[in-house]
């Protein structure tokens, strides 16, 4: 009798996780941070708490390495077997859903209300994606140099002028204590340059493209604010107050440590190892005002769905789950990401109020502009990168930017305006 | 003049050997330079790469990188793949490329040497130009295996291999060596009655080391460094190869320490294949210089 009861127990227990099994949905997840421990850690946790979470879906997870990542997307998409979510990099989103690997992300947007600006992917007046972090460049100093140079600290409400900027320059120069005054991480090519340095051409009040209508680079990438960006981005280089394209990469990455240069413009992902590396002063500094504002980029990693996905609500119901505030925290105390919200910033040590990357959080929600949002920025920024690579190397400027502002009007003719609405 | 040159026979000796010595340096200083990295912390490897220390082990040395690298990726697994991918496909190629060549040179039939030139024609196109093609005919190609019948070859070895197996270069040196093998052996054997798989098998092949041990090599290198094709054919993890791998330790702040260590490792096979095949390399290369 008992062991009728046992296989009848057996037999329905069986059976039940069999049908709970064959009612779940499978949807595939692809995630450019593989080889990264910690960061692959915590995607893999939402993955399994999402699964735990509900019935409905079942998501499983592939990750490939960032360097490669968007190069397997788009010969997925080729082949036809995109995955059901993806995350794309944010200025990239517009090429991706432009080219129809993206379709619009259908979550509750109320969720995202106190999200940071740049962490919300928007594309023709639709959501396409969501990120759980940003990123954010500063102006890297120690305060003890500042204090040696006599330069008065500046801050957000009250960032270096041009002029201030080139005095701090010039008088880190004329101490002789550096080998350059400012180190502007020129030995890191592809969307560095775009991501970091776009943002000296928008404070001089130039730009990449016209964001008024994304259907011509005239007028903004060779104007006069863009020349004038352009002479003066030259003579960093002219003057010796920087190190040009052919800095070693291991400056780049020790050099500000090592007291080679005064000032270092880098992003929030190198702070933790300038401080580890003992660099106890350092201090973050926002973008000097070039005219028109302090300006840095903005949008990192973001989540969306594919077009091809058979489940999209799934896709969705996905993200919904991983922008829970702990998640956003956890990527912040992993891998020392800016968390999407003011919520998840206190979550965290390092960005809570008074926490010592607190004000990578302020200059994202006080300085970040995206990077012009149209798929035609893909092409756009190799253009910007070569033409500043150049000017570095001693081209002519003028020559020089008419050439990239008609590269990528030719671009944006060949694509048909790219969709704009 | 002439006594001055007999005096200077042995400054030319020596200005000889510091010359043969710079060239030698200069290709083995990278070898040195990543397998001295591989036990040095990131900060000091950077640090010594301003200075003669790159090349020395000194200051802090430790495994921390190999135990670190072995932690990030799964490199015994990208070891493995690229190994048996590598080593299939060479295999193949030396099998169906030397077939291919002896039917180019010892078969008399209608259109060989179109075709030949044709596959020789190959050899100028790049493989980026056919890699989307390439990639868009295997995604729908037809395949029955233990799984059973399935449409596409994404995500597998056979997508790494199959494509790879016949090649125009390959097909070159065997046509090439096997047109210099004496006629007469060829002939005699056809005379006492040898077939022609008997002539290919028990007659050229024993007599094509050279030719084999340098399409061995070559392909080898060619395969072994994969990174395009395997990057836009495989989405799992578990099929990729080394190269890809590699991309694994190019995070936001790069773990230089990991990839050199990573590098050391991945180095291993294609050392240790080189080192077999040596001697018949040279030999074939030293055989052709005499022809040429």
């Amino acid at each position: 009798m008992n062991r009728r009861i046992l296989l009848a127990a057996t037999l329905a227990t069986t059976a039940g996780f069999a049908g709970t099994a064959s009612a779940q949905t499978a949807l595939s997840m692809w995630y450019h941070g593989a080889g990264g421990e910690v960061e692959g850690a915590i995607i893999r946790q939402i993955v399994d708490d999402f699964n735990a979470s509900q019935s409905d879906y079942v998501v499983s997870l592939e990750s490939f390495p960032q360097e490669s990542y968007n190069d397997s997307i788009v010969a997925a998409a080729l082949a036809g077997n995109l995955p059901d979510i993806v995350d794309v990099d944010g200025p990239v989103m517009p090429n991706w859903a432009w080219a129809g690997y993206l379709r619009p992300l259908d979550i509750d947007e109320s969720l995202i209300e106190n999200f940071l600006p740049g962490t919300k992917g928007y594309w023709n007046g639709e959501l396409y994606s969501v990120g759980l972090w940003d990123a954010a460049v500063a102006l890297y100093a120690r305060q003890s140099t500042l204090e040696a140079l006599g330069l008065r600290t500046p801050t957000l409400e009250e960032p270096w002028t041009k002029e201030e900027f080139m005095a701090a320059l010039d008088a880190a120069k004329e101490s002789g204590d550096f080998e350059y005054p400012l180190d502007l991480g020129m030995a890191w090519t592809g969307e560095w340059y775009p991501y970091a340095f776009s943002p000296f051409l928008q404070s001089f009040g130039g730009d990449i493209v016209d964001r008024e209508t994304y259907q011509t680079a005239e007028g903004v990438l060779n104007g006069d604010a863009a020349l004038e960006f352009g002479e003066w981005w030259q003579s960093l280089f002219a003057d010796g107050y920087a190190p040009g394209t052919s800095q070693d990469p291991a400056d780049r990455d020790a050099g500000f440590i090592d007291g080679k240069y005064a000032f270092s413009w880098n992003g929030n992902w190198a702070a933790v190892n300038t401080i580890e590396g003992g660099v106890d002063d350092v201090v973050f500094l926002p973008a000097p005002d070039f005219g028109n504002g302090s300006v840095i980029g903005a949008a990192s990693w973001q989540f969306g769905v594919s077009a091809a996905s058979e489940h999209p609500e799934g896709a969705a119901a996905f993200i919904e789950f991983a922008l829970q505030d702990k998640y956003l925290a956890a990527f912040t105390d992993g891998i020392g990401l800016i968390p999407s919200t003011p919520t998840a910033a206190e979550m965290t040590e390092t960005y809570k109020e008074g926490g010592p990357l607190n004000v990578f959080f302020a200059l994202s929600e006080e300085q970040a502009l995206v990077r012009p949002v149209t798929p035609g920025y893909v092409v756009a920024a190799k253009v910007f990168e070569k033409a500043l690579a150049d000017i570095a190397n001693g081209a002519d400027v003028a020559d020089t930017l008419d050439a990239a502002a008609d590269e990528i009007n030719a671009d944006i003719e060949r694509n048909g305006g790219y969709g704009h609405q | 003049m002439a006594a001055i040159s007999s005096d200077n026979h042995g400054l030319r000796l020596v200005v000889r050997y510091a010359v043969l010595t710079l060239i030698a340096a200069i290709f083995i200083f990278p070898l040195v330079f990543m397998v001295m990295s591989s036990f040095k912390p990131d900060l000091q490897l950077l640090r010594d790469t301003s200075s003669f220390r790159a090349f020395l082990p000194v200051g802090d040395l430790s495994l921390d990188n190999y135990r670190d690298a072995f932690t990030r990726a799964p490199v015994a697994t990208f070891v493995f793949n690229s190994v048996l991918v590598t080593g299939l496909t060479v295999l193949l190629s030396l099998l169906f490329c030397s077939l291919a060549a002896f039917s180019f040179v010892f078969l008399n039939w209608t259109g060989r040497s179109v075709l030949l030139s044709v596959i020789l024609a190959t050899l100028i196109v790049p493989f980026e130009t056919i890699a989307i093609p390439l990639l868009l005919l295997v995604s729908k190609l037809p395949w029955i295996g233990l799984d059973g019948f399935q449409i596409g070859w994404l995500n597998s070895y056979r997508v790494q291999i199959i494509p790879w197996i016949a090649d125009g270069l390959t097909i070159f040196l065997f046509v090439q060596y096997f047109k210099d093998l004496p006629k007469e052996l060829i002939e005699a054997s056809r005379v006492e009655g040898a077939s022609w798989w008997q002539i290919y098998r028990k007659v050229v092949m024993p007599l094509s080391g050279p030719v084999l041990a340098t399409a061995a090599i070559l392909k080898f290198l060619v395969m072994y460094n994969q990174y395009l094709w395997p990057l836009i054919v495989v989405q799992q993890e578990s099929y990729r190869p080394v190269m890809v791998g590699l991309q694994y330790f190019f995070q936001l702040d790069t773990a230089w320490g990991e990839i050199m260590a990573y590098l050391t490792v991945i180095t291993v096979p294609v050392l240790a294949f080189y080192l077999v095949l040596q001697r018949a390399f040279i030999a074939s290369i030293a055989s052709t210089g005499v022809k040429g």
